[in-house]
């Protein structure tokens, strides 16, 4: 039997995070939710005598599999927002409804039923499941070996992106980009005030006027850059503080 | 308290991880909806392993375990390939299945 | 060591699988490997006939089971092997020429680039014939059956870069599968009727059966021999296969594979004891096939295909005593064993010869070889005594019982098979008499190019071997009834039949009519000279140069009517078949058309789709079982 306080307070740090999946923006706020879902879950496993098994929770979820989710966040970029309207003519409701039915009717199924709980709890020791595993099981652990090794080779050959054509010279690169009439020269970089590491303080034209591009559009996204006339502002004002924002 | 409560836990966990899956176009996040619903079916497995005093629930839950690491990584892996496609990963964009 | 008998088939099978796939690391030593593996089998072989021999007679009959190979129910066939008396025989000579014959062809075969993988093809060859012989079921039988057919088709194709050797290839495979559709009908038959394939099983049922049952096996497992053996009407195939490589047409199609029909007559001794008028069948195809290999054999003029004519020939006795019940079962298999050592002998002389004439086959441009060739004639020459049937040679003692058997009987019937036995012996002397004098003998009628000389030693020495065979094995065997006492406990004992001639009148007018047929020959071929180019001859000739228009009659009786056969099937398909399909095709179609638009590409409805699916099965689930 588990303690009813440590059901609750499971149960919360597990529903209540998972709600993000649905209601947060940023996929970043998302892959951090389900973090805390999954220590819940490993807690949830400690409690039902599996030991082990939480902690191979910890670590392949959050330790690996939610780090790659992050990783590959990162890789894609972070600005990768969604409409948060939606597409497809009634998918949100009838998505909605159907989510809910299926959640309420798994509930009241299993509330339903009256199965009897063995008075001795299961205890799930490294020992006991590798001797399970390597005794009982061994079959299917050479099996997964397979897969895994499947799923790691399918990886790389799914990422791996074989050069077509022949290497681009820097020559060949400027000269498209004066085609394109693109701006021939670098962009003007950020941080003209360097008072501090200032890659968020954008660059400012003859006139005066702040230039948006010089600054990183992933700062932008996060909303973390600074104004032009601030700095500004600043400099010909000294006694505001530095850094004073 | 009955283990019992453990699996209405894990339904109402599946029930969210399948409106993620339904609901949010991004890949990463409908992805991670596919994770929790996994999740769920292991928190789901661990509880029958207790109310029956069997080991063999936690085995079957390592094992879904295992798999879902092998899923999570060419899953990845192929969100990564059509982004290098594309330059999106909303799951929208690609409507090569119409009929 | 009996135990140990599944070495003969693994040994040579593991080396050939080596060699294949070793690749080309393999070519500097692969054809030594070859010869080793040949040689450690007839070690083996020769290990469990010793320990055979020390046993009674009456225990020589080992079983070895492998493994239970399809455990179905009604149908549980075990792979085993049957160590006996017969297929102790076969074994030596499989093995013992087999061995001899991949030494020659270190030699041989010296010059082609792929001697590795026409190694291995020989050991795939010497593994599946040797499963053949051994095996303990019709069904096992059947595996090495199809593996020589493989390995013969491989063998014969070795050199597919030539479009007409591919094609004797494909024909041996073609003409095969009809003798293997026999078999396979056989086996179906006798799980049918006597509730099994395996030998003990089948033997023991067969005499509850009915005569016409076992009538119809007899008949099925005949045609089996007939693809095999090359016999009417299945016989096209071995002239072509000659196609191969010189030591492939001496170890399978002489010595060994295409006697495999034989076995399988033998073998199946107990089914056709119960049905007579398969027997005489047996009988007839054989006696039949010698006279036309015969008259073939003395019509052509490439040496090789005058060779196989003779095979065909000679098998045509082995089939014409194992017509004859169990008195010629042993006579069959004395003949088969001695054929085998002259036949591979005098191939073997012939592919010696061609080493020496530039690959020349046509016998109008040989002549005069002996003195270039001394080996090579001596050894021929033991060869040609032999398959005469000269005293003391082995050809006497094993054709000439065949002959005498021929001639027990009743009525009208042992006139006839002792008659075409008799004049088969008359022919086979003149047109091997012909073979040998024109090849040896005669006026030199070489090209500029060709420059005969003896081969190496590695050719000459399996031929001296054989040779000494060809000489002594038949006196040696049949002194004091060696050999059939051996057999007897396979066979099954012989009672004693006097001939409707006395045995010596026949053995003086077979020695007559080969001392006329010898006499002719020398005459037209020894004596006179023979001219350059085959000259215009009687019609009889040209069908003999022709194969007795085999090729022509297949044509016309089965090809030509199967062609348009085929062609109205086509027709029907195309009409009705095909016109009754494409319609419920369109419907589909069109049907698919319409529900087409609900597909709107996006996946996340189709997931929505499967939700909706999965929450109304919980539904029914739940309202319905709980």
């Amino acid at each position: 039997m588990v303690n009813a306080v440590l059901f609750w307070i499971i149960a919360a740090i597990t529903v209540i995070p998972a709600l993000s999946l649905l209601f947060a923006r940023k996929a970043v706020h998302v892959a951090m939710s389900v973090v805390l879902v999954m220590v819940g879950l490993a807690t949830a496993y400690v409690a039902l005598g599996a030991p082990f098994l939480g902690m191979v929770q910890i670590v392949v979820y959050t330790g690996a599999v939610m780090m790659l989710f992050l990783f590959v966040l990162m890789l894609v970029g972070v600005d990768q927002r969604e409409e948060l309207k939606e597409t497809i003519k009634g998918q949100r409701w009838i998505g909605l409804f159907t989510a809910a039915g299926l959640g309420a009717f798994l509930v009241s199924i299993v509330g339903r039923t009256a199965l009897p709980t063995a008075e001795v709890g299961v205890q799930g020791e490294p020992d006991v499941i590798a001797i399970m595993l390597f005794e009982k099981y061994v079959l299917v652990i050479e099996v997964l070996g397979f897969l895994l090794i499947t799923a790691a080779v399918g990886a790389l050959v799914l990422t791996h992106t074989p050069r077509l054509k022949p290497r681009r010279t820097q020559l060949e690169v400027q000269r498209d980009r004066v085609l394109m009439g693109a701006n021939p020269v670098n962009k003007p970089m950020p941080g003209v005030y360097a008072r501090h590491n200032a890659l968020d303080v954008p660059a400012l034209d003859p006139e005066g006027q702040p230039i948006e591009d010089s600054v990183s559009r992933v700062l932008k996204t996060r909303s973390q850059t600074q104004l032009g006339e601030e700095y500004r502002a600043q400099l010909e004002d000294p006694s505001r503080k530095e850094g004073d924002r | 308290m009955d283990p019992i409560n453990f699996v209405i836990l894990a339904s109402i966990l599946f029930a969210i991880g399948a409106a993620a899956v339904l609901l949010r176009r991004n890949a990463i996040i409908a992805f991670m909806g596919v994770e929790l619903m996994l999740n769920a079916a292991n928190l789901a497995l661990v509880s029958f392993s207790r109310m029956h005093g069997e080991i063999d629930g936690q085995i079957m839950a390592f094992f879904v375990l295992v798999v879902a690491a092998a899923e999570v990584v060419v899953g990845l892996a192929i969100i990564i390939a059509v982004f290098r496609a594309r330059q999106t990963i909303s799951l929208d964009e690609p409507a090569e299945l119409k009929g | 060591m009996l135990d140990l008998t599944w070495l003969l088939i693994a040994v040579p099978l593991a080396s050939s699988f080596v060699l294949l796939l070793l690749g080309k690391r393999a070519n500097p030593w692969g054809h030594w490997l070859g010869v080793a593996a040949s040689g450690t089998a007839f070690v083996v072989g020769l290990l469990a006939l010793i320990q055979m021999l020390g046993l009674d007679a009456h225990d020589r009959a080992h079983a070895v089971h492998l493994f239970s190979w399809i455990p179905g129910g009604e149908l549980n066939v075990d792979a085993g092997l049957l160590v006996d008396p017969l297929s102790m025989t076969f074994v030596m000579l499989v093995t013992f020429v087999g061995t001899l014959i991949h030494i020659y062809s270190v030699a041989y075969m010296e010059h082609d680039p792929n001697r590795r993988i026409f190694f291995a093809y020989l050991n795939l060859f010497v593994a599946a014939m040797l499963l053949l012989v051994l095996a303990d079921s019709y069904l096992l039988l059947f595996v090495g059956w199809e593996g020589v057919g493989l390995a013969s088709y491989l063998l014969i194709g070795f050199w597919n870069q030539k479009p007409e050797y591919a094609t004797a290839a494909n024909k041996a495979f073609v003409v095969n599968r009809i003798g293997d559709i026999g078999l396979i009908i056989a086996m179906g038959l006798m799980f049918t009727y006597l509730g099994g394939v395996d030998f003990a099983t089948v033997f023991a049922a067969a005499p509850e059966a009915s005569t016409a049952q076992l009538t119809a096996i007899g008949l099925m497992l005949l045609l089996a021999a007939t693809g095999k053996s090359a016999q009417f009407p299945l016989q096209s195939w071995l002239g072509d296969a000659m196609a191969g490589p010189t030591p492939v047409s001496a170890l399978i199609h002489a010595a060994t594979m295409v006697t495999a029909g034989v076995y399988l007559i033998v073998r199946s001794a107990p089914i056709y004891e119960g049905a007579p008028a398969a027997q005489t069948v047996v009988a007839a195809i054989g006696a039949f096939t010698l006279i036309l290999g015969a008259l073939i054999g003395m019509a052509k003029d490439d040496i090789k295909k005058a060779l196989a004519a003779s095979t065909m020939s000679q098998i045509g006795y082995m089939m014409l005593a194992a017509g004859l019940g169990p008195i010629g079962y042993a006579f069959a298999i004395f003949h088969l064993v001695t054929h085998g050592f002259f036949k591979a002998g005098m191939f073997l002389g012939a592919g010696s010869v061609m080493h020496g004439m530039h690959d020349q086959v046509d016998m109008r441009r040989y002549g005069a070889l002996r003195t270039a060739m001394v080996t090579t004639w001596v050894t021929f020459g033991l060869g040609w005594l032999a398959i005469l049937g000269v005293p003391p040679f082995s050809g006497f003692w094993s054709k000439d019982k065949i002959i005498e058997a021929a001639f027990v009987g009743e009525g009208v019937q042992p006139w006839i098979l002792g008659g075409a036995a008799l004049i088969g012996a008359g022919l086979t002397a003149f047109y091997m008499s012909r073979l040998f004098f024109m090849t040896f003998h005669g006026k030199a009628r070489w090209t500029d190019d060709q420059h005969p000389h003896e081969s190496p030693a590695l050719m000459t020495v399996p031929m001296i071997i054989l040779a000494v065979g060809s000489a002594f094995l038949g006196l040696f065997l049949a002194m004091g009834d060696r050999f059939t006492d051996w057999l007897e406990p396979v066979t099954g004992h012989a009672e004693h039949h006097e001939p409707v001639l006395p045995v010596p009148v026949i053995m003086v007018a077979t020695l007559l009519l080969v001392a006329l047929g010898v006499w002719v020959a020398w005459r037209k071929y020894g004596a006179a000279d023979v001219p350059e180019t085959a000259p215009a001859a009687s019609l009889a000739t040209i069908a003999a140069r022709n194969d007795m228009f085999q090729d022509s009659v297949n044509r016309g009786v089965f090809e030509r009517p199967g062609t348009h056969l085929t062609r109205t099937l086509v027709y029907a398909d195309a009409a009705l078949v095909d016109g009754a399909v494409d319609k419920t095709a369109h419907s589909f179609a069109r049907t698919g058309e319409s529900v087409r638009k609900t597909q709107n590409g996006q996946v996340r409805s189709y997931a929505l789709t499967m939700l909706v699916g999965l929450v109304i099965i919980i539904l029914v689930v739940v309202q319905g079982g709980l």
